[in-house]
């Protein structure tokens, strides 16, 4: 059948099988729009408060279903706009195709209204972009777009349509959902190697990251765990995979991890890899990081190898295929020494976490997430914005299924989080929890507006310490208290904005109101927001300070020091 | 340790795609020393020569973060004992009585060429691996450089060598 282009767009989105798309029109996507209009019946289009809230949630919506992500942007301003929430999908590899409509090909290059080179913005925050000046290169374009956006290492990908392109004619033949490309498989001679240094190994350390995560590899990770009797560490980004009740999770470990998976980490004699890129938060100084321990690395990323740390053994590929074959080869073995020095740092952290309650300045946010825990069900999303709310976060929910932390990892962007818990909730149809500060709930809170008109189950609860916490940490511990532009002093009532919205809005300064007031929460229907009073001085804790490495660890701050 | 390495690349013959190469260098601070991109038999492709000096890892880590473009379709280290590189510059020489023996010599001993003579000038061709342009620019640098310009490198590997005769 003979179509436009704009007719076209919408049809390969149809037929990529995307059921959802969030954006906001614009003089150059206005036959997109029209396009979209027309298909109502088949695509639901989820209009946000601004650009960036659209790709946020189109990230979330991505990170929550495992789907592809779609966002929609007019030519200029509309598409710069996208520019943070792509930087944010592609820092934290998640697969989102970004449309945006641009001037027509013959005012190109002109300086014309709304005219911005998008292609060449996005270009290092991209995994790939097109222009497509040719209408009859548009639909192949777009399904290229979606299969790289969802192969080998997920990513944000960027489709430039200007506007003479989106009215041209010409056939089109609906086809179906494109593969993903198929994946390399490591060499048998690196599945050796891992294996022999797996079966030589007495501690052993199972790392998971976020690319573990985007493949649902729960299951595999576990078996392989109980196979050589080890014990499994996550990065921020590896968080939710595996459940927080799984006697060998130590958690998150790195720069504010969890105290006994950092230590796990730093006592291994083997570390093994499962799509983490040791990034630096995760790592502190490399030159100290794990000296003593051999490293295996699983990634399906070729460029991952070697480039933060220098590792032993690299299986290239399918991160699946290359952990069956280990888990297949290798030694069934006990090490109860291991598991035995792992039950102690286990009873440290709880000394540890006993003594940091001991020493709150005020309500402790752990109390918070308690509530939190008891009335979230398995399936509950938590998204969090970022700062000390969000390590919290990080550090006390409990998971029992994957997909369920939603966070800004690698770009740690102030305002993800509104977009992108409304793109979790209409993604999966369950309540989704926010977790946000009154610094981040400020960049993003006029999408409390998207929220409301599209009555999206959201619980917001914003850990309002009246501060930018985590700069006011940094300059607390290593700028002598020099609180430079990190105290809010605004007189925002969060109770009156969210009702201003249309949405529910609650106070509460204690733990007992707030469990209250969340399980209420959890059973109505529409948009809450709960405001929780903390101190201005509580701390996230443990934490390796800037440049140090595990041996510099600060698990607690006396209350008297401070 | 830092060496010189010289890496040929197959990308798609489309609009960009030396932005999108030259962009990756600059996003991960890699230096390079040359570039130079042409056509080759196949008009699908381009072949884009770049030469650096770096350690190892720099080199690996640019061979791998090359292969992730779309646009790329093959990366290959050329061997430092096989490759054979050339460099083309042109120089433009003041001419007056004193130095005009003295280029037309040195061009003479280093297969040159004399391109465009005029009253006022010189200008010579000379072709070869780097060190020897960078050595005939060291003779003319006395004599008077009023302009001049270098090609970067472009290198192949002798005997049967190719870049498709090797999977990396
Ligand atoms: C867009 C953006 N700007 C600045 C920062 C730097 N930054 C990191 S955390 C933080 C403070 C966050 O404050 P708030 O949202 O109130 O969270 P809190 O730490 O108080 O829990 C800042 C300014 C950032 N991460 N993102
Ligand atoms: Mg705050």
């Amino acid at each position: 059948m003979k179509l436009t282009g704009s007719q076209i767009v919408t049809e390969c989105l149809i037929e990529q099988g995307v059921t959802d798309v969030f954006g906001y029109p614009g003089g150059q996507v206005l036959n997109i729009y029209d396009a979209l209009y027309k298909a109502g019946d088949r695509i639901n289009h989820i209009l946000t408060a601004h650009e960036q809230g659209a790709a946020h949630a189109a990230d979330g919506y991505a990170r929550a279903t495992g789907k592809v992500g779609v966002v929609i942007a007019t030519s200029g301003p509309g598409a710069t706009n996208l520019v943070t929430g792509i930087a944010n999908a592609m820092l934290d590899s998640v697969a989102m195709v970004a449309i945006t409509g641009n001037v027509p090909t013959h005012l190109i290059g002109k300086d014309s209204f709304q005219e911005i080179d998008i292609t060449g913005v996005t270009l290092p925050i991209t995994k790939h972009n097109y222009f497509v000046k040719d209408i009859n290169d548009l639909a192949p374009c777009l399904r290229e777009a979606f299969q790289l956006a969802k192969s080998g290492r997920p990513g944000p990908v960027l489709v430039d349509i200007p506007k003479d392109v989106q009215l041209a004619v010409t056939e089109f033949t609906p086809e179906g959902v494109v593969p993903r490309l198929p994946e390399r498989k490591s060499r048998d001679k690196r599945v050796e190697e891992a294996v022999k240094l797996i079966n030589e190994c007495e501690r052993p350390y199972i790392y998971v990251g976020g690319g573990a995560g985007s493949r649902d590899m729960a299951e595999d990770v576990k078996a392989l765990c109980e196979k050589i009797d080890g014990c499994i560490g996550s990065s921020f980004m590896g968080l939710s995979l595996i459940d927080s009740d799984y006697e060998s999770f130590l958690g998150m470990q790195g720069m504010h991890g969890h105290y006994a998976s950092s230590m796990a980490n730093k006592s291994a004699d083997l570390i093994i890899g499962i799509g983490v890129r040791f990034s630096d938060r995760a790592t502190g100084n490399t030159a100290k990081y794990c000296k003593g321990a051999k490293i295996i690395q699983l990634d399906v990323d070729r460029a991952e190898i070697n480039k933060n740390i220098m590792v032993d053994v690299a299986l290239v590929g399918d991160l699946k295929d290359s952990l069956s074959r280990i888990l297949n080869a290798v030694e069934k073995k006990e090490r109860p020494e291991w598991k035995a020095e792992i039950e102690e740092l286990k009873k440290e952290e709880s000394l540890i976490e006993k003594e940091n309650l001991g020493n709150a300045r005020g309500l402790h946010p752990k109390y918070i997430f308690d509530a939190i825990n008891k009335h979230k069900s398995a399936d509950t999303v938590v998204a969090t914005d970022v700062g000390q709310h969000q390590m919290w976060a990080a550090q006390f929910t409990r998971f029992e299924k994957s997909r369920k932390f939603i966070s800004s990892g690698g770009l740690g962007t102030m305002g993800y989080g509104m977009g992108a818990a409304i793109g979790s909730a209409i993604g999966t149809g369950e309540r989704t929890v926010l977790i946000t500060g009154d610094g981040s709930f400020g960049m993003n809170l006029n999408e409390l507006a998207t929220a409301v008109t599209y009555n999206v189950p959201l619980t917001i609860v914003l850990l309002n310490n009246g501060v930018l916490g985590m700069v006011h940490q940094w300059q607390n511990l290593f700028f002598g208290k020099r609180y430079s532009n990190s105290v809010l002093d605004r007189r925002t009532d969060f109770v009156k904005l969210a009702e201003a919205f249309g949405a529910k809005g609650v106070r509460t300064d204690n733990a007992e109101d707030f469990e209250k007031l969340f399980s209420e929460s959890m059973k109505s229907e529409g948009v809450t927001l709960i405001e929780v009073l903390i101190n201005e001085d509580e701390f996230v804790l443990p934490m390796l300070p800037p440049g140090g490495s595990i041996d510099d660890i600060i698990v607690s701050i006396p209350k008297e020091d401070n | 340790m830092s060496r010189r390495y010289v890496i040929a690349v197959y990308v798609d013959n489309k609009p960009g795609v030396l932005t999108r190469v030259s962009s990756m260098f600059t996003r991960r601070a890699f230096n390079i020393d040359t570039l130079t991109v042409g056509e080759i038999e196949n008009p699908a492709y381009s072949r884009i020569t770049i030469s650096l000096s770096g350690d190892e890892y720099t080199k690996n880590q640019i061979v791998a973060q090359l292969n992730k473009l779309h646009n790329v379709q093959k990366v290959k280290v050329l061997a430092d004992e096989s490759a054979i590189r050339r460099e083309l510059m042109i120089i433009k020489m003041k001419n007056n009585p004193h130095n005009r023996a003295e280029i037309m010599a040195a061009a003479e001993v280093y297969k040159g060429k004399i391109i465009d003579y005029s009253v006022e000038t010189i200008s010579v061709e000379v072709t070869g691996e780097p060190v020897k342009i960078d050595a005939f620019i060291e003779l003319m640098k006395p004599l008077g450089i009023l302009e001049m310009c270098r090609t970067g490198i472009v290198a192949i590997e002798r005997g049967s060598e190719t870049m498709f005769s090797q999977e990396i």
